[in-house]
């Protein structure tokens, strides 16, 4: 119990201050996200709200932020749009419950099978629809619009230079609404957008036919939602270890993500996961226990609930402007900067998962593209056979010397780098470079020996090593009984 | 004379003139220095050490090998040194760890960015030289 006492209260003022920095900064994105899913702002506050203080409790990663998310809102945009709210809140539940089950099922340790090109395929893909999703805020608006925005920008980038005390994003909302209200610019605001409720959340189940159909509805949401969630969480997770130097539970955290959604649903919220951006400020801003994301959920409702009549006049612009910088700072550009050191594969691999995701617009399909076609890149490059050989002093017998793995994708290579027609005695074939990976290898050696064999060759193996022997003799001799 | 040194590197091929720098300067009694190195990691730099190492254990090793070319760079040249890698905002980190340890003098470097850049970017080794209480070398 000591190291949960420790999680909560070894750094209550730094937890504190940076649950304040962390809430203000949660607003606009909440607002945001709930603005692309086509919900009204309270389901992706109320989802920042309780999925922050529920996963402070339960969450296996101390310090990290998790609220209502751009990868998340993403993918609920055509089921808002076809079946409406309900059904997205009994998604959220599902996605809670698979995410449940994934984590009691240790799951995460597969996560390792996602390789880091698609990973970044996928913030990068992230980063780009955020900001394509920002586009249609400037359809048929007029100059002001692109001013507002200009000036968000401004004040987000330019004032750290002068402190860092309070967020930046925050001050340039302030700004750019104060600008909007006085100078009745008539520009188009949160409001405009639905309602915004100063309560809070009450449970409730969602109003939908408990069947058979809204479960093939809501399924195929729910799995790539739970994908997607975990995905984030988990790299988050990670990166919130390497920048406080500690380490973290990650099935108790894919549980907690799950544990969060389905108390979220039940309360009016949309599915959420961890939020890199908002994790690492977080840590700069000297947070790193239960209790900074705890502050965080609750000063967020506290703010809501006080100044919720403002925030309805928060213009569509500082939003927008908001959500570009939230972009920019998604886009893993050392992507780019690496790109000439990195393998050309692993960048075909992250650009095709990109493509993939502005294609179909779902994240989940773009990881799952991703992953195949490593698969496929790796199996091409582990199958590259080498084979060598030599005639000994008298030409009676050949040495054919083996480099490379043996298996299904490498043996159809493997095959036609002997010469059968040969004139010989016997021929050895030496497999100390050599791994058998599984019944088509055995089956090609077979192959080459009854080749062999026909033309009247003697064929002997060499330098197996224990585990190819052993699959060698369970399962060699099969073929060669014809 | 500055026996205990602390330099602050970034692993760069630029902070290798650093050591350099300091190797220099000690050379005259060098089996009596012991050198610190420092690296500090930002919390940025974590999010894309994990994209492009994975894990943190990897982004860990990666640092480790990066200090460790310098350190036996010193060692080779006869020098104590002892590699620390720390968490955190780079200025106010480096700062700390050299007014919480008492060196004889702290080194730094200052790329060559423009004005325009160490206006927009800050700079560390600005804020190293007014904050630090041992004297501080800035390597150009």
């Amino acid at each position: 119990m000591h190291t949960y006492k420790q999680e909560w209260f070894g750094n209550i003022r730094g937890d504190i201050l940076a649950g304040l920095v962390v809430a203000l900064a949660l607003i606009p994105e909440a607002i945001a996200f709930s603005i692309i899913a086509g919900v009204d702002p309270m389901v992706g506050l109320y989802a920042s709200f309780s999925i922050a203080v529920v996963i402070s409790f339960v969450g296996g990663r101390p310090g990290m932020i998790s609220a209502a998310t751009g990868a998340m809102a993403l993918l609920m945009i055509t089921l808002v749009a076809d079946y409406g709210l309900e059904y997205l809140l009994a998604t959220t539940i599902l996605t809670g419950i698979l995410q449940v089950i994934f984590g009691l099922c240790n799951l995460a340790r597969f996560m390792k099978f996602i390789p880091r090109s698609v990973m970044v395929g996928f913030v990068n893909a992230l980063a780009i629809l955020i900001f394509t999703s920002q586009l249609e805020h400037f359809v048929d608006e007029a100059w002001i619009m692109y001013v507002l925005v200009g000036i968000t920008l401004a004040i987000i980038y330019l004032l750290p230079l002068i402190t860092k005390v309070i967020p930046s994003t925050l001050i340039a909302i302030i700004v750019v609404t104060a600008m909007a209200i006085y100078m009745n610019t008539g520009v188009r605001t949160v409001g405009d957008m639905g309602e915004l409720s100063q309560t809070l959340p009450s449970f409730l189940l969602p109003n939908i036919p408990l069947n058979f159909e809204t479960l093939m509805i809501i399924f195929p949401y729910a799995l790539a939602l739970t994908i997607v969630g975990l995905l984030e969480s988990l790299l988050t997770a990670s990166i919130v270890d390497d920048a406080t130097d500690t380490e973290s539970d990650k099935n108790k955290e894919s549980r907690g993500q799950g544990i969060a959604n389905i108390v979220t649903g039940f309360f009016g919220g949309m599915a959420g996961c961890a939020m890199i951006g908002q994790s690492v400020i977080n840590v700069k801003s000297g947070g790193y226990g239960r209790l900074s994301t705890f502050v965080a959920g609750v000063f967020l409702m506290f703010l809501i609930i006080v100044l919720g009549d403002i925030v309805v006049q928060i213009p569509m612009a500082a939003l927008a402007g908001v959500m570009i910088m939230v972009a920019i700072s998604t886009f893993d550009w050392g992507s780019i900067r690496h790109m000439p050191k990195i393998p050309v594969t692993d960048t075909i691999v992250m650009v095709i998962t990109v493509g993939t995701v502005l294609i179909t617009h779902n994240l989940a399909y773009g990881v799952l593209t991703g992953v195949v076609l490593s698969a496929i890149f790796f199996a091409a490059k582990i199958s590259k056979v080498d084979i060598y050989s030599a005639t000994s002093s008298d030409e009676k017998t050949r040495v054919y010397f083996v480099y490379g793995q043996l298996f299904f994708a490498s043996v159809t290579d493997f095959v036609t780098h002997f010469e059968f027609k040969e004139d010989l005695e016997e021929v050895v074939i030496d497999l100390t470079h050599s791994h058998l990976w599984d019944d088509s290898a055995v089956g090609a050696l077979d192959k080459v020996k009854l080749k062999f064999e026909q033309n009247g060759t003697k064929v002997n193996y060499k330098g197996l090593n224990r585990e190819s022997a052993d699959l060698f003799d369970k399962i060699g001799g099969i073929g060669s009984g014809h | 004379m500055f026996k205990r040194i602390l330099i602050a590197t970034d692993g760069s091929e630029h902070s290798k003139r650093s050591l350099d720098k300091t190797i220099e300067m000690v050379s005259v009694y060098k089996e009596e220095v012991s050198i610190d190195l420092l690296y500090v990691v930002a919390g940025e730099m974590s999010k894309s050490d994990i994209l492009r190492y994975g894990d943190s254990d990897t982004a860990s090793l990666k640092r480790k090998k990066l200090m460790n070319d310098n350190e036996e760079y010193l060692k080779s040249e006869g020098i104590t040194v002892e590699s620390i890698v720390l968490h955190g905002d780079p200025a106010p980190t480096i700062i700390e760890h050299a007014n919480d340890n008492n060196y004889d003098c702290v080194v730094v470097g200052s790329r060559g960015k423009n004005q325009l850049q160490t206006m927009v970017l800050g700079s560390v080794s600005h804020k190293a030289v007014k904050y630090v209480n041992a004297p501080v070398l800035v390597v150009k």
